[in-house]
């Protein structure tokens, strides 16, 4: 036992190859299986436009998903982001469209804004009712979801709500349609908040709290971790991504209505789980998150790209994927 | 003392291991280990924590299947169906950690997955009353319409024997039954245990206690790194010799010597009429450097007083005063910022995640120490893990090993290494070396020894008398949710400490 410090130190940094946990590696081998059988199928999928496209598109659910890891690993679960979407980008519209502020350009760094403030207030009101309100996430969120989506219903009367000003779309429009360094802006996005997501959730305190709420909430209080804030500020960074994804979705279309992001949140959740992120917390993958979104987008793409399946059954396609996703991780718990 | 059975010594054998042999991932745990079970006695089963016992013990129960070797149950030999199924066989398992449905009634979770049924609707009658025969054989007061999350963990361990009896067990398996027990209710079930045994019951009894497995056991097994070390009648051997066979050297003294207080070093804690809950008006005040104890029942109050203490759960009335500065009610952080730490009994489901690594787990509580503006340094938690490991002796043979693989012993270790990273000043420690072996035991008191010899502040809150009595140089005994007697010197004795736990003496002053 009288080993060196530096001994030791280098022992506890040594992986070995049966070290590695199958489970985070799976999504990255389902992805390539799908590009496999993708090229396969139609050889333009392989091309590097079409999977540039995939990805762009992948954008929204990508980076909710982000936002639904963190909450998922401190044990909750939020189901009213699809809502929240419709009422953030409704709200971000009818603002650019009061024209409080003249200046296109001021006007849109305050739009900008204000959909952040607004993304992050309604996680907060997640939060809030969940932790101070002691009610359970799924039925929390369930009821914001209701209210989310019935208030985005009464601003566009159950019509659409669409950004009026020529100018503010124009100058917004390359937030979705332009490219840096010849890179779809939406990507870019994906990048840095998954970027940003992994650093907090593995290099910091914070998010070492995350994971230990999720994993085991008594634990983490007999640690002295403020185990409410820790779960209401996972909701608030729900919000914030939920606001971003807004600021991609609205220069798009220009436009929103009643139906905006429905079923957005199961999507999310799928790709949380399929990325190897356990729901019943304690263990985040933001990076197999990406995957996982990508890996639904991949699948539709492939449909389209086929003629032997109908793309209407996408939707029974993606619910298919959840269920095997959560036979092959449960097959994969390294045996004890 | 030693009951020997009539036919303890001679019956067949029921059950027996042949050169078992297992490994998990490639690491071997058990080394060719025979062992028998005969019909009608009680079988001690002793080794260190990581001897192998436990696995031991899920391979003849078969909730794990050997790497190789028999099992041979009758005389013939046999596979064991997996996930319990053994059961069929009369092959029963009492676990450590309970199996018990929180959300069902006494009689539901007796009769679990072998309903009685008239007309194919549930005869909840003949179930209600056939619970209540069997616990009212145990002698057991506990209702058997009472919900099991309402019960006691002295309750919920004899609700789990129930539903081992009912099953007609032949071969009962009783993996340190007697950790949440008092000493009433440990002799109420070895009073049962002996019964049972004499109508040809077999039982297989785990426990670090050798003053139970003196008093209990027919037989003794001892395994040592996962080997067969001696099987011999208990009446040949004596506590002393049991603890050899299982650490393989000569034990030197359990305890480390007392060291005096100095009565004028300075008061670091005090608690003021303290009241939340449970606990009544609890006083008391501890000194720089001195291990204070706490005795008393299971269900007295001790753990709530000092939770209340630590500030993980609100008082109702008094103050706790650390260094002159009183500390707010129900704020851990707060306690923890004026240097004291709580040390959870519940190490499994309070004290460690038991998914996460040893580094996650050490520093969770202390993560300020390693970055800045809450970035995490990974080399400065390593660094800390393996100070941790030295200081502490915590053996594993795979540093990236999660915790809830390790041996109990090293849990906690590792537990006691989590809370010692925020540098304590006072430390609450709630039941030092439950279910840990005799060797990591002497270890852990030489550390709470040494912590105190360092001017540190020691509350030390045990069931178990001895540990009270080696270690502390004053001890409170609560009763009630009070604090009944306060020991000092050569006060501090089994038979005063159980006068004032049992309510025969009262505080003088």
């Amino acid at each position: 036992m009288d080993t060196s410090v530096n001994e030791e130190i280098r022992e506890i940094h040594r992986r070995s190859w049966r070290d590695i946990d199958l489970r985070a590696v799976a999504p990255f081998a389902a992805l390539v299986l799908l590009l496999i059988l993708g090229a396969i199928v139609n050889p333009n999928f392989i091309g590097i436009n079409n999977l540039a496209n995939v990805a762009t598109r992948s954008a929204f659910i990508a980076i909710i998903a982000i936002g639904a890891t963190f909450v998922i690993s401190s044990g909750d679960l939020d189901l009213s982001v699809g809502s929240m979407v419709a009422f953030v980008a409704s709200l971000m519209i009818i603002f650019m469209n009061s024209g409080v502020i003249a200046d296109p350009a001021l006007m849109l760094t305050a739009a900008v804004l204000f959909a952040v403030i607004a993304g992050s207030l309604c996680g907060l009101a997640n939060g809030l009712i969940t932790t101070v309100g002691r009610i359970e996430p799924f039925i929390a969120t369930l009821g914001t979801m209701g209210i989310y989506r019935g208030l985005t219903t009464w601003l566009s009367q159950g019509g659409a709500i669409t950004l009026k000003d020529p100018a503010l779309q124009e100058m917004y429009r390359p937030a979705y349609f332009g490219y840096i360094f010849g890179v779809p802006v939406p990507i870019v996005v994906i990048l840095a908040v998954t970027s940003v997501a992994a650093f907090i959730l593995y290099r910091t305190r914070y998010g070492r709290h995350v994971v230990a709420v999720g994993s085991n909430a008594d634990v983490a209080r007999y640690s002295g971790i403020p185990v409410n804030r820790v779960r209401t500020i996972a909701f608030v960074i729900q919000g914030l991504c939920v606001a971003i994804a807004v600021l991609l979705y609205v220069p798009r279309l220009g436009s929103t209505s009643a139906t905006t992001g429905i079923l957005w949140e199961l999507q999310a959740i799928t790709a949380v789980v399929v990325g190897g992120t356990a729901l019943k917390g304690g263990a985040g993958r933001v990076w197999g998150t990406i995957c996982g979104a990508f890996i639904l987008e991949l699948v539709g793409n492939i449909m389209l790209l086929s003629n032997f399946i109908s793309e209407y059954l996408i939707g029974a396609i993606q619910g298919t994927i959840i269920i095997v996703a959560m036979l092959v991780q449960r097959s994969l718990v390294r045996k004890s | 003392m030693n009951s020997q059975a009539s036919g303890a010594g001679d019956g067949a054998v029921v059950l027996s291991a042949r050169r078992i042999s297992k490994s998990f991932s490639g690491v071997q745990v058990l080394f060719s280990v025979d062992f028998d079970l005969r019909a009608g006695e009680i079988h001690a089963l002793m080794g260190e924590n990581g001897a192998g016992k436990s696995t031991l013990v899920k391979i003849l129960s078969g909730f794990e299947q050997p790497t190789s070797g028999e099992i041979i149950l009758d005389g013939h030999p046999v596979k064991l169906p997996p996930n319990g199924a053994a059961e069929a066989l009369g092959i029963v398992i009492i676990h450590q950690e309970f199996n018990l449905a929180e959300h069902l009634t006494v009689t539901e979770s007796l009769f679990l997955g072998r309903e009685v049924t008239r007309f194919s609707v549930l005869d909840r009658k003949y179930m209600r009353a056939e619970a209540r025969r069997v616990l009212d054989l145990l002698g057991s007061h506990v209702d058997e319409n009472a919900m099991i999350s309402s019960l006691s963990i002295a309750d919920k361990q004899m609700v789990e024997i129930a539903k081992a009896i009912s099953r007609d067990a032949r071969v009962v398996f009783m993996d340190e039954p007697t950790a949440v027990l008092s000493r009433e209710e440990t002799n109420f079930l070895f009073k049962q245990v002996r019964k049972l045994r004499d109508q040809g019951t077999s039982f297989v009894f785990v426990s670090h206690k050798l003053d139970e497995v003196m008093e209990l056991t027919d037989r003794v097994t001892v395994l040592r790194d996962g080997q067969w070390i001696k099987t011999s009648p208990t009446s040949i051997l004596d506590g002393e010799s049991i603890a050899q066979l299982m650490v393989g050297r000569e034990l030197s003294k359990l305890y480390p010597a007392k060291r005096e207080p100095n009565v004028d070093e300075e008061i670091v804690l005090s608690v003021d009429a303290l009241s939340t809950g449970y606990v009544k008006d609890a006083s008391f005040e501890i000194r720089k450097g001195e291990i204070l104890g706490f005795s008393g029942m299971i269900g007295s109050g001790r753990t709530e007083l000092m939770e209340a203490i630590a500030g993980l759960r609100s008082r109702t009335s008094g103050e706790v005063i650390i260094r002159g500065e009183t500390v707010p009610s129900g704020d851990v952080h707060a306690a923890n910022r004026r240097g004291l730490a709580y040390m959870t009994k519940d190490r499994k489901s309070k004290g460690l995640l038991l998914n996460s690594r040893m580094t996650a787990n050490l520093t969770l509580q202390s993560l300020e120490n390693h970055g800045k503006l809450g970035y995490l340094s990974p080399a400065s938690e390593a660094q800390a893990l393996a100070r941790a490991r030295r200081r502490f002796d915590i053996r594993v043979r795979d540093g990236n090993v999660v915790a809830g693989r390790m041996s109990g012993g090293n849990q906690q270790k590792l537990l006691l290494a989590k809370v010692m990273e925020t540098e304590p000043e006072i430390i609450i420690i709630d039941e030092p070396t439950r279910g840990i072996d005799v060797g990591t035991k002497q270890q852990i008191y030489h550390f709470i020894s040494a912590l105190a010899r360092d001017g540190r502040s020691i509350i030390v809150v045990s069931s178990e008398m001895p540990e009270v009595i080696g270690l502390c140089t004053r001890v409170a005994v609560m009763r009630e949710g009070r604090i009944v007697g306060m020991l000092e010197g050569d006060e501090i004795s089994e038979q005063e400490i159980m006068r004032y736990a049992a309510g025969l003496k009262k505080k003088a002053a």
